[in-house]
């Protein structure tokens, strides 16, 4: 097998591809106070995270919008890694994630990245680090409190 | 003249020689960019490594080379697209500033508030925004001609739009997103029984079939080189000698003028007016090869090549399962755009790349029409004279493949 096809399989894991057709917590949590919109004008991919903050902690948190299968499974993913975590803990994710998905599984804490490690492939494939990082670019806008659009680009 | 034989027509570009991803290289891209035949490279390398100076001004034998290319580039234009006189063939970076040509100078002169400017809502950004823009700083209104389910122009709707305010008719010729062809040749008919003036957008049609500006009719005709197998930076803005010598300067600078003082300035004559700064020499010189290219193997049997490829590929792609052609217009040149069940565009581009398959993924600039279609994106195979049945047939099995992925 070529090393295409093993990039591929690596990109497109089982549970990436699952959470792309089942995306979870894909709605608007009711009771919201934080929320912000994030879009890629290249490619056109949208969508909204809205969040319910009790005091420093995430207690509930949703997505919307359309977006190919890395970004919805990213989305997806995130939503449940989240979840009553504070703002600085969700941050500190991120930056995992984004140090994952750019420079590769090697450069990160594995085991700190829980199911987020899953997109791990994404890295073998440049241009589709801002599918994997436009949900968490606008979740970080809705725990800041922007509510100006968040752009990847 | 002999029939195309399409196998020694790729041997003339370099490029589709090699293997990407170890596979060989198959490019259905082409409505992006155009690959360069060996003729063009070596135009261009020729040139510079035998008559570059600059143009216009020098008095010395390379001077006079280079101004002699650069002015003969313009004549290579003017017969290709069959307009009247050299000076009607102004050169410009591309499609996108022909068009912020008109905008600026026709448009700013002759627009104003209450005025309205009529496009098609199958136009891509470039003959979207500068008219936009236009509306925005005279205080005109943009009107839009509606496209069919299946992505046609509705032309019974045209008569209403053209009313007593319409300044100008600004329409592609084919449509990037959807590979329609547009009967513009009746639209230009249309307007100018009204008096309108008409922009033609030909970034996707001079490659595909021979276009003639006066069988047309239209008033301007804007196309790009890298489009049509020359270089990226040069382009062509085809104007009628009367609507050119009638409009303003476009941008100020060295050679569009006659004569400078502090208290007064003499512009240039036509194309020159509209050329300000050191033109793109080797670009022109460039884009003239391609032309000659494009003649050696004659616009018409290339439109057949292409309308017989589109009919295979056409019917290839109906065939796989769950795929659905955004665009099923009775005229259709070169873009074939399409979506694969749900799987999104961009995982579709990813997986085809991985066999080697080079395609569009997107909105292709021009989200208007994307969203007339209810889709984000679309994936687009775009064909040019290089390509084969061979390459539809790995576009299929490459669709086969992403269908398996996403299981």
């Amino acid at each position: 097998m070529s090393s295409g096809s093993d990039d591929l399989k690596d990109l497109y894991q089982e549970v990436v591809l699952e959470h792309s057709k089942r995306p979870r917590n894909f709605r608007v949590v009711e009771g919201a106070n934080r929320e912000a919109a994030g879009h890629n004008p290249l490619c056109g991919d949208q969508l909204s995270v809205t969040l319910k903050m009790e005091g420093d902690v995430i207690r509930d948190i949703g997505f919307q919008g359309q977006g190919c299968a890395i970004s919805r499974a990213s989305a997806s993913l995130m939503t449940g890694a989240v979840k009553d975590k504070s703002k600085a803990e969700a941050e500190a994710l991120f930056e995992l994630v984004h140090k994952l998905v750019t420079e590769g599984p090697e450069s990160v804490d594995v085991e700190a990245l829980g199911k987020m490690a899953v997109l791990s492939g994404v890295s073998e494939f440049p241009a589709r680090v801002k599918c994997a990082s436009l949900a968490w670019h606008t979740m970080r806008a809705a725990l800041e409190g922007r509510d100006e659009a968040v752009s990847t680009e | 003249m002999s029939a195309f034989d399409v196998q020694r027509v790729r041997e003339d570009f370099p490029i589709l020689r090699q293997e990407v991803r170890g596979r060989p290289l198959v490019y259905l891209d082409s409505a992006a960019t155009a690959q360069k035949p060996r003729a063009v490279i070596d135009a261009i390398v020729r040139f510079y490594e035998h008559d570059n100076a600059n143009v216009h001004r020098g008095v010395h034998v390379l001077s006079e080379r280079a101004t002699e290319a650069y002015e003969g580039a313009r004549g290579t234009v003017r017969e290709f697209i069959n307009a009247r006189d050299a000076r009607e063939i102004v050169f410009v970076r591309g499609t996108t500033e022909a068009i912020n040509l008109v905008a600026q100078t026709y448009g700013r002169k002759n627009v104003g508030p209450g005025d309205e400017v009529l496009i098609t809502h199958m136009e891509h950004h470039a003959n979207i925004v500068p008219w936009r823009m236009l509306c925005e700083q005279t205080g005109a209104t943009l009107r839009v001609i509606p496209v069919d389910d299946r992505g046609e122009l509705v032309l019974d709707a045209v008569d209403a739009l053209l009313t007593e305010k319409t300044r100008i008719l600004a329409v592609t010729h084919v449509s990037n997103a959807l590979g329609t062809v547009n009967p513009v040749k009746e639209l230009t008919r249309k307007a100018h029984a009204k008096g309108i003036p008409v922009l033609v957008d030909g970034a996707q049609s001079v490659t595909h079939f021979p276009v003639d500006v006066q069988d047309l009719g239209c008033d301007f005709y804007a196309f790009s080189g890298h489009k049509m197998f020359g270089p990226t930076g040069i382009g062509v803005l085809y104007g009628r000698l009367e609507r050119l010598e009638s409009m303003p300067p476009y941008q100020g600078g060295g050679d569009m003028i006659l004569s400078v003082t502090m208290e007064k300035i003499t512009y240039n004559r036509v194309p020159h007016r509209f050329e300000a700064g050191t033109p793109n020499l080797e670009g022109a010189v460039g884009l003239a090869a391609a032309i000659r290219y494009l003649k050696g193997l004659g616009m018409e049997a290339i439109a057949e090549h292409d309308r017989a490829l589109m009919a295979y590929a056409t019917q290839a792609l109906e065939a796989v399962p769950g795929l659905r052609l955004v665009g099923t217009a009775r005229e259709k040149a070169g873009v074939l755009s399409f979506t694969l069940e749900d799987i999104h565009p961009h995982d579709v581009g990813t997986i085809l790349d991985r066999e080697g398959i080079c395609i569009r993924t997107g909105h292709h600039c021009a989200q208007p029409v994307m969203q007339h279609f209810k889709v984000p994106a679309t994936a687009r195979a775009s064909l040019a004279l290089y390509n084969t049945r061979e390459d539809v047939d790995a576009l299929v099995r490459g669709l086969h493949k992403v269908r398996e992925v996403f299981g």
